[in-house]
């Protein structure tokens, strides 16, 4: 397993958070919840947070991944922040459209197409 | 010829055997995408094995059959629990569940496998995908 190896990186353009997912499978039960662990200090850490989900590397991810973004989408939406995903490659983004969740998130092509729409 | 593997209720052992069946379906000619389709499938059955089923009780086994003939991959998973009742889960598309985290992964086996079946007691899946000759 690939315990150690950093879970997702973060830079911040112009105010905005900006988290590349390191992986390309979001499967693991464990991993997903240190992911969201990581993103919910993020959100406590940063209020009104502006951040972008960058799905560059990810090719395979679980139901479970997908509960773990509708768990940060309430927290950022709480905090008064506001949530991109950007660069969804087809196959996943036929898993948000089968289970409706393209109406809950807003995806976008681009990283560039992402900080454009919250800036 | 049909292959079996009896594991204990854990996630890794789980991986270990959904490669196994990840590599036969590519060895058999299964396109990428239903490649993609199959693994989703696997990961949410597995985990539904493990967590709902024995609830992560690590002297409760998971059995897991496979086997493809007739352009077919047929994968029976068995747990040791109490089973449950498919048809009582709520529809995760529905307008007033959009937003709950849990409850997506039956619907999506069905949505990527060509058949999703459970015994009456519910703690046995069997699932079908077929070989499609220019993929899905």
């Amino acid at each position: 397993m690939t315990q150690d190896k950093p879970r997702l990186t973060i830079e911040e353009v112009g105010g905005v958070k900006i988290v590349t997912l390191s992986d390309q499978r979001i499967l693991d039960e464990l991993s997903i919840a240190k992911i969201g662990k990581h993103l919910n200090d993020l959100v406590l850490q940063n209020p009104k947070i502006k951040i972008i989900l960058d799905f560059v590397n990810v090719t395979n991810m679980s139901s479970s991944a997908l509960g773990m973004l509708i768990t940060l989408h309430k927290r950022v939406r709480e905090a008064g922040g506001e949530l991109r995903l950007c660069n969804i490659q087809p196959t996943i983004q036929e898993v948000f459209k089968i289970t409706r969740l393209d109406e809950i998130f807003q995806i976008c092509v681009s990283k560039g197409e992402a900080i454009d729409s919250v800036e | 010829m049909v292959k079996k593997q009896i594991i204990k209720s854990d996630y890794d052992r789980a991986r270990v055997v959904e490669e196994s069946i990840i590599s036969e379906a590519q060895a058999n000619g299964f396109s990428d995408v239903d490649v993609f389709a199959i693994r989703l499938a696997l990961e949410e059955a597995l985990v539904n094995a493990i967590r709902h089923g024995n609830r992560l009780d690590p002297h409760k086994k998971v059995t897991v059959e496979w086997c493809v003939r007739n352009k077919e991959l047929e994968i029976t998973i068995e747990d040791e629990g109490k089973g449950f009742l498919p048809n009582a889960v709520p529809d995760p598309t529905q307008d007033e569940n959009l937003e709950r985290p849990g409850g997506r992964g039956l619907m999506l086996m069905k949505a990527y496998m060509d058949c999703v079946e459970y015994n009456k007691q519910g703690n046995i899946v069997r699932m079908c995908k077929k070989l499609h000759c220019c993929g899905k």
